[in-house]
């Protein structure tokens, strides 16, 4: 397999990258980038192999970080939980991994299956289960199209390696996997059934990775130039500005484990006289303008400090704060009326709203 | 009660003599290269101009940038020994990872990471690896280093290996001083583990600096004790100073703050600091600054401290102007701003210059920058405002109506209103730092972890306000004066008997004999 090694800039630009992708939610990535960083100067080689380069029969195993974020930036990782888990299922299972997979590209998670990756001296595919952050495991295009994610494998920093032999569900493989992790010590890493090459070509949102840089690539180049950093983010992405304006109130509560609120925006410059909403839970879920939803789940709102193009997690949220609101289009695979039921607005409790990609919602003003 | 309020900056050293809520004489001063004749001088100013005698002086206050310059021109470091209790984990990530490469080397780059630590329920991570800690302890004598810190993972949550840890290390090595990260930091390893270590470096720098303030107020001719103002805007004692001199960080932009809200009266009010380069814009609620909650960054450290929640916008009385008025800063001429603005007759279209031409402020020579087009000071004062309208915006914490406050040398530049909010620029602006440290108060703070299985919420959070008043008077706070000014307490999810961290934080006015 041909494969482009990144470097500690890519790691950089990813970072930026990632959090815009992570649509509010994901989790900050910076100290896995210090952790990337640290396996890159320790010599690993962190590499990307493209979808198209994966043989039909190889192992792609997927794999991620699981945990409260309070305790991810308190008890940080040992380093190698991943590789444990990786390892316990190989030989669990008896097989050996070709390559590894994301499957979140949106926030935190864009860096684990890179660290454990260059430790095994594997490649990581450039390519995602989610393409965006999502707050579940079964909300992945690998678990929406049929892959199976038992037997997988669970360890925490002590070395203690848990294997899930069997779920019934993916939904119930969440539920298990969320109780281990809390006796644990609330952070572990978890790496799941391999997919086959031909399964991971067909299911994957292509390119993540590429796309997440070369999106931090190009903040990182427009505020050199003093550009705007949003209008580059969005000529990249073919992403539309939807909103900008001030921020009047913020309403954030804990429920179940999930922060949900809403955001009151007051329209300016180009949209001065409208009033814009955004519904958030954990991400951002449903904009809407003067009541009229405008975007909604699983196409990406993204929400974007005016004044540097930062993105703004909704932790970040301020009253006062200046913030532009861009949508980008989610891909295909998360379009289905398959994927919809799991990570449609109908898997966040709104089986009433219907889902109209960002697309519809333009024919339908011009046609007004 | 007569008193002295000093500012020690970079570039100025101001003076204030206060007497009650009354500003006898004010001064400014150039700050000088050994720090404690500046002080001398502007103390001896201002006593003369208030015409008192230096013994009927009280007390004298201080704010001073010492401590953060140190840091940010990596001057006047010592080594520490940075010990983390914790492992395995965190293993990945070392002491000093994430911080610039020649800080890391000015403290000698001297890092351990030892078996210990607690999870977040308060179970045991690891126990603690004695064996290891007299292993460094033998490492540290034979480096020669004096001064350690101490890190628990969630050490904030129990502080016990934390101080078994430091007992240990005292058993071998009882001149060594110690910090530890769980009287400094909040949650955040990383963030609260550089705050120890920062502090640790600056130890023998503290003792130095006390000591010669202390000679300082002594040579003036002065009786009375002084104190050091700390980031929330109230007062430490020279002890306090000695072993935390890492909570002066934020002394200055607080003291703008409480001196901006002392000349106006205010309590809830927008204030913006107006200098050469830059703006700091902060929220005021009652009287003190609103505190950040997410990390600050110093000397390319990040840390957790609680800070005053100050917005830097790049617009100060040096900013450069563009010829059509359109565009101003973050470009400055800075200091050189009284020999390179026009009306100083220099050759550069500064921010002050527009003020000038646009009949704001009369300063320097006027015709210098008469044939300024109309225009084009017109588009550059609308420039400002915007600029200063958004940062003010962004330290909103609500819709209603609020008072903005400008001081500092640049707030000539301040429009009357910024958009619907009206504006005030007070009587002795300039020395506003020098009034803020004046006027501190003294501070008790409990943050603590309570048990609501025997202790009902009220009875958790009284225990904990008579703590604070008890830590308050302790540090020289006169009793009949405290009041509670935060109190919150929080439930923790996943403890065992209905645990609730509870935060109280009492000030009250210095008590003098």
């Amino acid at each position: 397999m041909i494969s482009r090694e990144l470097t500690e800039a890519d790691l950089h630009c990813l970072e930026i990258g990632a959090a815009i992708l992570g649509t509010g939610g994901g989790g900050n990535p910076y100290l896995s980038k210090l952790r990337a960083l640290e396996v890159m100067r320790a010599g690993h080689s962190i590499r990307l192999v493209s979808l198209d380069e994966l043989p039909d029969d190889a192992k792609v195993v997927p794999l991620g970080g699981i945990g409260a974020p309070v305790v991810g930036v308190e008890r940080i990782r040992e380093g190698r939980e991943g590789l444990r888990a990786l390892w316990a299922l190989e030989r669990h299972l008896g097989f050996a991994a070709d390559a590894i997979a994301c499957e979140e590209i949106g926030g935190a998670n864009s860096m684990e299956p890179l660290i454990i990756a260059a430790q095994a001296g594997l490649p990581v595919v450039d390519g995602d289960g989610m393409g965006r952050a999502f707050p579940e495991m079964q909300m992945t295009t690998y678990s929406i199209y049929g892959h199976k994610s038992t037997p997988s494998a669970m360890s925490d920093p002590h070395g203690n390696v848990v294997i899930f032999e069997h779920a019934v569900s993916e939904l119930w493989h969440e539920r298990m996997a969320r109780a281990t992790m809390v006796s644990q010590g609330g952070s572990s890493a978890l790496a799941l059934a391999p997919m086959s090459g031909a399964f991971t070509r067909q299911f994957a949102v292509p390119g993540s990775y590429s796309r997440a840089i070369a999106l931090g690539a190009a903040v990182i180049t427009a505020r050199s130039q003093h550009l705007d950093p949003i209008a580059a983010i969005s000529e990249r992405e073919g992403g539309r500005l939807m909103f900008a304006g001030k921020i009047v109130d913020v309403r954030r509560e804990i429920d179940g484990g999930f922060v949900r609120g809403e955001v009151e925006i007051e329209g300016h410059d180009a949209f001065a006289g409208s009033s814009g909403n955004i519904h958030l839970q954990n991400e951002y879920l449903i904009f809407r303008r003067d009541g009229v939803i405008e975007v909604i789940v699983p196409d990406l709102i993204v929400v974007l400090n005016a004044d540097d193009g930062l993105a703004l997690s909704t932790d970040m949220l301020r009253f006062g704060q200046r913030i532009c609101i861009l949508a980008l289009p989610a891909h295909e695979l998360l379009r289905t009326a398959r994927a919809l039921e799991v990570i449609g607005p109908r898997g966040f409790g709104f089986p009433e709203l219907p889902f109209s990609t960002l697309e519809d919602v333009d024919t339908a003003a011009s046609a007004d | 009660m007569l008193r002295i309020g000093v500012d020690v900056g970079g570039t100025n050293t101001d003076a204030v003599v206060m007497d009650g809520n009354s500003l006898l004489s004010t001064i400014k001063t150039a700050t000088t290269e050994d720090v404690t004749s500046g002080i001398r001088n502007a103390m001896a100013g201002a006593i003369a101009a208030a015409g008192v005698k230096p013994r009927s002086i009280r007390h004298v206050m201080i704010g001073t940038t010492h401590f953060t310059n140190a840091v940010v021109e990596r001057k006047h470091l010592t080594r520490v020994a940075a010990i983390r209790l914790g492992l395995p984990a965190a293993a990945c990530l070392p002491p000093m990872v994430d911080w610039p490469p020649d800080l890391r080397a000015a403290v000698g780059n001297h890092r351990y990471m030892l078996r210990g630590g607690y999870e977040y329920d308060g179970r045991v991570l690891s126990e603690l690896d004695v064996a290891g800690l007299d292993d460094v302890a033998a490492e540290i004598a034979a480096e020669g280093i004096g001064v350690a810190s101490i890190t628990s993972i969630f050490g904030p949550i129990n502080d016990a290996m934390e101080i078994a840890a430091r007992d240990r290390l005292l058993q071998r090595l009882p001149h060594l001083r110690i910090v530890l990260s769980s009287e400094i930091g909040r949650i955040g390893l990383l963030e609260r583990e550089s705050a120890a270590i920062l502090n640790a470096t600056l130890l023998d720098l503290a003792d130095l600096t006390v000591t010669a303030f202390g000679r300082a107020v002594a040579d003036s001719g002065l009786t009375c004790g002084f104190s050091i103002t700390q980031n929330d805007g109230t007062l430490m004692g020279e002890d306090k100073v000695r072993r935390f001199p890492v909570l002066t960080f934020a002394s200055g932009p607080t003291n703008s703050m409480r001196g901006a809200a002392f000349l106006t009266g205010l309590k809830h009010a927008v204030v913006v600091d107006i200098g050469g380069t830059t703006s700091d814009v902060g929220m005021l609620v009652k009287g003190f600054p609103r505190q950040t909650s997410t990390t600050v960054d110093i000397g390319g450290v990040r840390t957790n401290f609680r800070m005053p929640d100050v917005f830097a916008v790049g617009l100060g009385g040096g900013s450069l102007v563009s010829a059509d008025g359109a565009s101003i800063g973050p470009q400055s001429v800075g200091y050189r701003i009284t020999s390179e603005g026009l009306v100083f007759g220099g050759s550069t279209l500064t921010a002050t210059d527009i003020a000038v031409a646009s009949g704001k402020a009369a300063i320097g020579d006027a015709t210098k920058v008469a044939a300024i087009p109309a225009a084009v000071w017109q588009r550059a004062l609308a420039a400002m405002q915007t600029s200063l309208s958004r940062a003010v915006e962004r330290c909103r914490t609500s819709a209603e109506t609020v008072p903005v406050i400008a001081v500092g040398g640049g707030s000539i530049l301040m429009p009357d209103r910024l958009g619907d909010l009206p504006v005030t620029q007070p009587d002795h602006f300039e020395v506003a730092n020098a009034v803020g440290a004046a006027i501190a108060q003294i501070s008790g703070e409990v943050d603590r972890v309570f048990s609501l299985a025997r202790l009902s919420r009220e009875a958790a959070l009284a225990a904990a306000e008579a703590e604070a008043r008890a830590s308050a008077i302790a540090a020289g706070a006169r009793p009949d004066s405290i009041e509670v000014i935060e109190r919150e307490d929080i439930p923790l999810a996943y403890l065992p008997g209905n645990a609730t961290r509870v935060r109280v934080r009492v000030v009250g006015d210095l008590e003098t004999a």
